[in-house]
């Protein structure tokens, strides 16, 4: 690990004064730490955030706001989370571990970075770790890698559960940089749909995101959704737990005389982006059998050598959300 | 501007307070030291296991503030006015904790290589009161890898000492 200097302010003007390009901030550090240690990631100033307050888990007439600092066991514990959004409770629980969960900051997993072996080590080329020196994983191992949104520059997927689960649900991160930030308030916050916050890789996968050095995400807000009370998060993974998706499905549906009214569909393990399907949710909408709905997730996918199998395997995790929500159809 | 707690002296060290077991400490580290080496280098608490260092297996498994986390992936300068619980802390006096009877009554280990991080998980699952059936035991204990697989056991232990 390279040395760093470190401090931890207390108030959040005082964090973003202090960031820079070679800055980076630290919550519960299970992705950043273990970068360091790969010498994947070497900044050279840690600010931890820790004592920033940016906390609450609030419910109230226009959705639900997360402070950027509530760690994952917490968000899934909460009662209201568990009653109003069970999508996001068990898109947590089925991730990393509960040590892992209450250290782990839910800024901290939206901006966690892929778990590709090839950019997690350093002795290989890597285009989103090292920029222009190639994509190993294009011809070499791409059994986990993602079939939706990549590039021949980069095909890692975003290894966040949550963030499928808030992308279903439309849900926005809270930004603030220093003030006088173009696009931002005076004040420099700006609030982004987490739909537009994640970039697919194209020709610059090291690109992953709109956060601009040094700004902070302070809150995520996920809109009110009645019906998101009947939801699910589907994971399949290569062991029961502990473990990454191989595909993973968020479903909310609006049941109506049992039949789908509407639905809200996302899926993870298979994009470079946490991946919401409009056209699984207009076919739904239609009135469409599941299976002709689920039918069209992998469409415009472009699987590698390893990993084709995830085309069938995602309409399987999608089928399998439907059918716990509104039976067999 | 009160930029930190620590102070960072010109040697780029930092000074951390922190209780360990009940007992104050207070170290100057390097920043990338993390508490899992501070603990057993430092401090001498060579119970706490470094297996993975990476997140991977649970085996520096500690408690900080009473919940419980992975001393690997914890800079030793983050816990900075906390309190951290290892396994030397369970016991009192020559009492072992009811956990720690409970892994030995069971079987609950064979190298014993895993046996401080899955005792430290059990100590915090009994305590989170999440989990009663077998599966939801399993899947709480899930973030402590065992490479001798004594699984059905540690299932076992956490159990008996649940009663
Ligand atoms: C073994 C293992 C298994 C895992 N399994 C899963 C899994 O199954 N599913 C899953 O979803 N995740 C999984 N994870 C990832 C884990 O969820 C993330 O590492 C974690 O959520 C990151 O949060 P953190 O607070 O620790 O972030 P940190 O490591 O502290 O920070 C991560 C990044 O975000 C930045 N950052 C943090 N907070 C902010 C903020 N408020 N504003 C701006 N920047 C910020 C940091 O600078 C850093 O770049 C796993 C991790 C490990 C180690
Ligand atoms: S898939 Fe992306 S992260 Fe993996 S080696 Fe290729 S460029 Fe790097
Ligand atoms: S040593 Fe910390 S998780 Fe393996
Ligand atoms: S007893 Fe050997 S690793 Fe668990």
């Amino acid at each position: 690990m390279r040395a760093f200097d470190f401090a931890a302010p207390r108030d959040i003007a005082d964090a973003l004064g202090l960031a820079g390009d070679t800055s980076a901030y630290v919550a519960g550090g299970t992705t950043l730490v273990d970068l360091m240690k790969l010498d994947v990631l070497a900044p050279e100033q840690l600010i931890d955030i820790n004592r920033l307050p940016l906390h609450g888990i609030r419910l109230g007439p226009d959705g639900l706001r997360i402070g950027a600092l509530e760690r994952m066991e917490d968000i899934a514990r909460h009662d209201a989370v568990a009653a109003c959004y069970p999508l996001i409770s068990q898109a947590l629980l089925s991730s990393a571990s509960p040590q892992l969960r209450n250290m782990a900051s839910i800024g901290g997993n939206l901006l966690q970075r892929t778990r590709c072996g090839y950019f997690r080590d350093v002795a290989t080329p890597c285009n989103k770790r090292a920029p222009g020196s190639g994509c190993p994983a294009q011809s070499g191992d791409n059994r986990g890698h993602a079939i939706l949104g990549t590039s021949a520059s980069c095909a890692a997927t975003h290894a966040s559960d949550v963030a499928v689960a808030l992308v279903a649900l439309d849900a926005s991160v809270r930004l603030r940089g220093a003030a006088g930030n173009a696009n931002a308030r005076a004040d420099g916050e700006r609030t982004v749909p987490l739909a537009d916050f994640y970039l697919r890789p194209g020709d610059t996968p090291h690109v992953e995101n709109v956060l601009r050095p040094g700004e902070l995400i302070t809150e995520v807000i996920v809109p009110p959704l009645e019906w998101a009370r009947r939801s699910v998060y589907v994971k399949v993974r290569d062991r029961q737990s502990y473990e990454f998706a191989l595909a993973s499905a968020a479903v909310a549906v609006d049941l109506r005389g049992g039949a789908v009214h509407d639905a809200r569909v996302a899926v993870g393990g298979v994009g470079t982006v946490p991946w919401r399907l409009p056209a699984v949710e207009a076919a739904l909408r239609a009135g469409q059998s599941h299976e002709a709905a689920a039918a069209l997730a992998a469409e415009g996918a472009r699987p590698l050598a390893g990993n084709a199998f995830k085309g069938t395997l995602v309409q399987r995790v999608i089928l399998r959300a439907l059918t716990e929500l509104a039976g067999p159809r | 501007m009160d930029l930190s707690s620590q102070r960072q002296a010109v040697d780029g060290q930092v000074e951390v307070a922190f209780k360990v077991n009940g007992t104050a400490e207070r170290l100057r580290v390097d920043p990338r030291t993390t508490l899992l080496d501070a603990l057993r280098e430092r401090l001498q608490l060579t119970g706490t296991k470094k297996g993975c260092d990476r997140g991977q297996c649970g085996a520096c498994t500690v408690h900080v503030d009473g919940r419980r986390v992975l001393s690997c992936l914890t800079l030793v300068a983050m816990v900075e006015g906390r309190e951290v619980t290892t396994i030397e802390g369970l016991a009192e006096d020559d009492q072992l904790h009811p956990v720690q009877r409970a892994f030995i009554e069971c079987d609950g280990f064979q190298c014993g290589f895993c046996t401080p991080g899955q005792i430290m998980s059990a100590v915090a699952v009994l305590r989170e009161g999440h989990a009663t059936t077998d599966a939801q035991i399993r899947e709480a204990m899930s973030g402590n890898i065992c490479r001798c697989g004594a699984y059905p056991a540690i299932v076992e232990a956490v159990k008996q000492a649940r009663s």
